[in-house]
């Protein structure tokens, strides 16, 4: 392969930011070269290419480094005019799927925050993810009044949001049933959500790009158990 | 009556990012102040239910909620005096910058929110990420947006007004000329374009405002 147009994605298997990243460019079907980083050790080249941030998803093409995953995702879709778009065509639906994609990953840090607690601190944790979840349910049935995906199981115009979906609740789902017991994305209280993961999971390229359950839950359960023994300490 | 209508309340550094950016581009709108202390209208929790925050910009009666968000739209739909860059590149660059100021936020303003030796840690730490503003984002460019000013000068636009109003009630100095050189002409360049200074809130209003919530802060921790 030229140098020319030489894209690598720097990223880390469990990281949303880096899944998201790496689906679009296989949904866009842009070649690609993918470098696994262990942010317990990170390489020197990721120091180089992030030296702010130091984290990954981290996308070079070309030799320039872009960094910030919905950045990225902004550089993708003024780079790559062929395959599908990332985000639509009209100005306010792309603010609407701008606003939308960073609070779903707001929402992925509350989260985060019913992982690393437990007790009254995860009770008041689950509450806000929930609370939020419903507001992400509510603006979604607001932008698709017909629903996310449609019948035929292809993604509908502009990607972004459902690639969110995937990467920050579609591929943690499983693993976050097992390890805390929890449905947080519930069929009775938001079914559009659901409903749009459910059928996301289903698409081919989406499903091959899941983590292993067992790696999920692994992961998930060191994760808490570190969190949880350094907030004793 | 403007197809635009800006909700805004008049101390927000936030809102003023909006205001530049349609002022640049010359772009006629209506501005609706909201009391978002003590009462914050209907319209406004019907415009931006998730955040029920300022600034929200409605065109031709659909809202659009967070700053960032908002810019990104005027400069799409109002594409005259850009904000942004041609080049994809340098356009994520100027992303990286907005994020990096909606981030590093906590870090900036901590000053502002403590006291003691709180104060002193956190004004430190603020410094650090000014520092890391001024070496890579700002560099030796005119503005954050090269010769001209860009989205990023507006998103770090708080720095060339509120910032000196919130030292001098916090009573601690965060930048000067001789520790930040550079970010230091940066404001004063940035404070003498008409579009920017015109519509800056006058100083003791805010001295007034911004020590009332210095004072709801410092409570608040203490409870």
């Amino acid at each position: 392969m030229a140098a020319q147009n030489k894209v690598i994605l720097y990223g880390t298997w469990f990281s949303p930011y880096a899944k998201m990243v790496e689906v679009a460019l296989k949904v866009k079907g842009i070649p690609y070269e993918y470098v696994e980083e262990d942010l317990g050790n990170k390489s020197p080249m990721l120091l180089k290419l992030n030296p702010i941030h130091k984290k990954v998803p981290v996308l070079v093409h070309n030799g320039k480094a872009i960094v910030e995953s919905l950045v990225i995702i902004e550089y993708m879709d003024e780079t790559w005019k062929t395959g599908p778009r990332l985000l639509p065509e009209d100005p306010y639906k792309r603010s609407q799927f701008r606003f939308w994609a960073s609070y779903m990953h707001q929402v992925f840090e509350a989260l985060t925050e019913v992982v690393t607690t437990s007790g009254e601190a995860q009770e008041k944790a689950v509450k806000e993810t929930f609370e939020q979840l419903y507001l992400l349910e509510e603006g979604l049935k607001g932008l698709f009044p017909e629903g996310i995906v449609s019948s035929d199981g292809e993604f509908s115009n502009g990607k972004l949001l459902e690639l969110v979906m995937f990467s920050c609740f579609g591929t943690y789902e499983e693993g976050l049933q097992e390890v805390l017991g929890i449905d947080v994305i519930d069929p009775e209280k938001t079914p559009l959500l659901f409903s749009c993961i459910s059928a996301l999971m289903e698409i081919p390229a989406l499903k091959e790009s899941c983590n292993p359950h067992e790696n999920m839950v692994a992961f998930l359960k060191s994760y808490r158990e570190d969190a949880l023994k350094s907030a004793t300490a | 009556m403007s197809q635009v209508t800006v909700l805004g309340a008049w101390p927000s550094p936030y809102v003023y990012r909006v205001i530049w950016a349609l002022k640049l581009k010359g772009v006629d709108y209506d501005y609706v102040e909201e009391d978002v202390l003590h009462n914050k209208s209907d319209r406004l929790l019907k415009y931006n239910p998730v955040h029920k925050k300022v600034p929200v910009l409605v065109h031709a009666g659909k809202p659009i909620a967070e700053s960032a968000v908002i810019l990104e739209y005027i400069e799409e739909t109002w594409p005259q005096n850009p904000l942004l860059p041609k080049d994809p590149h340098q356009r994520a660059l100027a992303r990286f910058w907005i994020k990096f100021g909606e981030d590093k936020s906590a870090a900036l303003f901590g000053f502002f929110m403590t006291e003691g030796e709180q104060q002193e840690k956190a004004t430190k730490e603020g410094q650090e990420q000014l520092r890391i503003l001024e070496e890579q984002g700002l560099g030796e460019k005119k503005f954050f947006g090269g010769d001209e000013i860009g989205m990023a000068d507006l998103e770090f636009g708080w720095l060339a007004w509120w910032l000196d109003v919130m030292s001098e009630i916090a009573g601690v100095k965060v930048i000067d000329a001789e520790s930040f050189p550079r970010l230091h002409a940066w404001i004063q360049r940035f404070k003498d374009i008409p579009a920017i200074k015109e519509p800056l809130p006058d100083r003791s209003a805010m001295l007034t405002y911004f020590k009332g919530r210095r004072a709801t802060f410092l409570a608040l921790a203490k409870s």
